[in-house]
């Protein structure tokens, strides 16, 4: 009993033997990683090691990919989410994903793109949605530059504004894990600055995993790193280590840039 | 050098002649009937033409039960056909992929290619022979021929959304039926209602179905199980009669249609241009 509670406690993400593939290509060989509750964990590595498939598979998105393939187990909270009887739609709405570029609803309003999880998951009560819609844009810094204009369409935003947006869509469904693949990739500095201040303050209440492969910022808003190369993880441990006292030789040959 | 530079001149001139003229000669039908049916229509059009029916010989009357008649036949068609065509262009963008899409979709081009008379007997022989010449055996045919129409421009409008849509949806936790119908439809909109718009018009102006399923009609509308009158058949009945205000109505008639024509068409322009 005791044991489990520190689990729960320490621990949001057990991942044990995760191997992925795309057809016959495997993309993730055996991966073993215990993800903390409340931090920031970063996964770096170069183009095309499998950081965002890892991502993908903690939230069962890799498998909505046509010849996507996933085995092993990730435990969330202690439960394995790829059981049998885990339905991957509640799966999802426990944690927020938030993507290369931003994909705020083109169709909709600023309001409607925050309101809409929560409208098509049955909430109807205009008051609470109103405030939820207020509270999750001031989280993301938001409220103050678009509560004029909440009827606006959600793309008329520039690019770190929609995807402040698609950070405030994904709160409001009241995740428990934020989960970011290259969430700066696609933004001017200023936006990015903006983004890594918000990703420090969420990691007060959610879990976040951040796929980057950008190193200043893996080291600037992480509190552990997990090095990924040609599907296998090669090295895990606090970011402050990974930087400054790496382990593994190709870890440390990464992090200084001779390849990658 | 000179020789040759003047006889290049020569070609392009001739082929510059070669288009203009092709063009002129394609044009010259095409306003011609646009002229005639104007200015032959534009007779027929009083207060009278829109609100009386169809009159008896020598006696003033209009286009007003053909009007309704049309109205309550494409409302019936739209029933049935729109709502089974965009299923089929949701399956066909949505689930499709699989050896069935592949059939369905030829299946589909097909059914578009075909002409209208065979789909006028094919609902001649399924209902006409069991409840008679009805608005419901016409209604059934254009539905149809507005299915494949239809199904085709849903497939095209729902590929223009992007996947990225349809994984944010997906990675808040919307189920995959919902995410289709709340985030990809409403984001297809107006593709789709172009689409609905498109075999409107295309079911607007078919007059073979209509003569083998519903036949003539000259009063109002009397019940589904009925036939009612309609603007393109009467068109085809008017002018071949030997009555003079007959003939003047087929020609107002005529204009009419042509005019919704060119209303859905430009409608459609409106809410295509029309984007965030």
């Amino acid at each position: 009993m005791v044991m489990q509670y520190e689990l729960k406690t320490m621990y949001k993400f057990e991942v044990e033997d995760l191997n992925a593939w795309f057809g016959s290509k495997q993309v993730l060989k055996n991966i073993r990683m215990k993800i903390r509750d409340r931090k920031v964990t970063a996964i770096i590595g170069p183009s095309g090691c499998g950081k965002t498939t890892l991502l993908r598979c903690l939230n069962r998105m890799h498998e909505t990919t046509p010849n996507a393939r996933v085995s092993g187990k990730v435990f969330f909270n202690g439960i394995n989410i790829y059981d049998e009887d885990v339905d991957p739609v509640q799966i999802r709405r426990k944690m927020g994903m938030i993507f290369q570029k931003p994909n705020p609803f083109p169709m909709m309003s600023i309001y409607d793109n925050v309101a809409i999880g929560l409208r098509l998951n049955g909430v109807k009560d205009r008051k609470k949605l109103d405030s939820i819609v207020e509270r999750c844009l001031r989280m993301v810094g938001l409220w103050e530059e678009v509560k004029d204009e909440l009827n606006a369409s959600g793309v008329s935003l520039s690019g770190g504004q929609q995807q402040r947006l698609c950070i405030a869509r994904a709160l409001a469904v009241e995740p428990e894990v934020i989960l970011m693949d290259e969430p700066t990739s696609a933004l001017d500095p200023i936006s990015a600055a903006k983004i890594e201040m918000l990703i420090r303050n969420l990691a007060k209440d959610y879990t976040v995993v951040i796929v980057t492969h950008n190193m200043q910022q893996a080291a600037r808003v992480s509190d552990y790193t997990a090095f990924l190369y040609l599907g296998e993880l090669v090295e895990y441990g606090p970011t402050k280590q990974i930087f400054e006292k790496p382990r593994n030789e190709l870890t440390e040959k990464y992090i200084t840039g001779s390849f990658g | 050098m000179r020789d040759s530079y003047s006889i290049r001149r020569i070609k392009d001139r001739l082929m510059l002649i070669l288009v203009w003229s092709s063009l002129i000669l394609a044009l010259i039908p095409l306003f011609s009937i646009l002229l005639e049916v104007f200015f032959n229509g534009v007779r027929a059009i009083s207060l009278e033409f829109f609100i009386l029916p169809t009159p008896t010989v020598g006696e003033t009357g209009g286009i007003a039960n053909a009007i309704q008649g049309t109205l309550v036949t494409l409302g019936l068609a739209s029933l049935m056909g729109v709502p089974i065509g965009l299923m089929t262009g949701v399956f066909l963008s949505e689930y499709g992929g699989s050896k069935l899409s592949y059939l369905v979709r030829f299946i589909n081009d097909v059914l578009t290619g075909l002409p209208s008379i065979v789909i006028g007997i094919f609902g001649y022989t399924l209902i006409v022979a069991s409840i008679g010449f009805s608005v419901v055996a016409a209604s059934f045919a254009l539905a149809i021929i507005m299915i494949p129409i239809v199904a085709r421009t849903t497939e095209e409008a729902l590929k223009l959304v992007p996947a990225s849509i349809r994984e944010a949806a997906l990675a808040l936790g919307i189920q995959r039926w919902k995410t289709t119908v709340f985030i990809v439809l409403s984001g297809a909109k107006k593709g789709i209602v172009t689409g609905v718009l498109l075999a409107l018009a295309r079911i607007a102006g078919e007059s073979a179905p209509i003569l083998v399923t519903m036949g003539y009609w000259r009063w109002w509308f009397s019940g589904f199980n009925k036939p009612v009158s309609n603007l393109a058949l009467n068109i085809y009945l008017f002018a071949i009669s030997p009555f003079e205000n007959w003939r003047v109505l087929a020609w107002g008639s005529a204009l009419f249609l042509m005019v919704l024509m060119l209303g859905i068409n430009i409608l459609i322009r409106v809410l295509t241009r029309e984007k965030y």
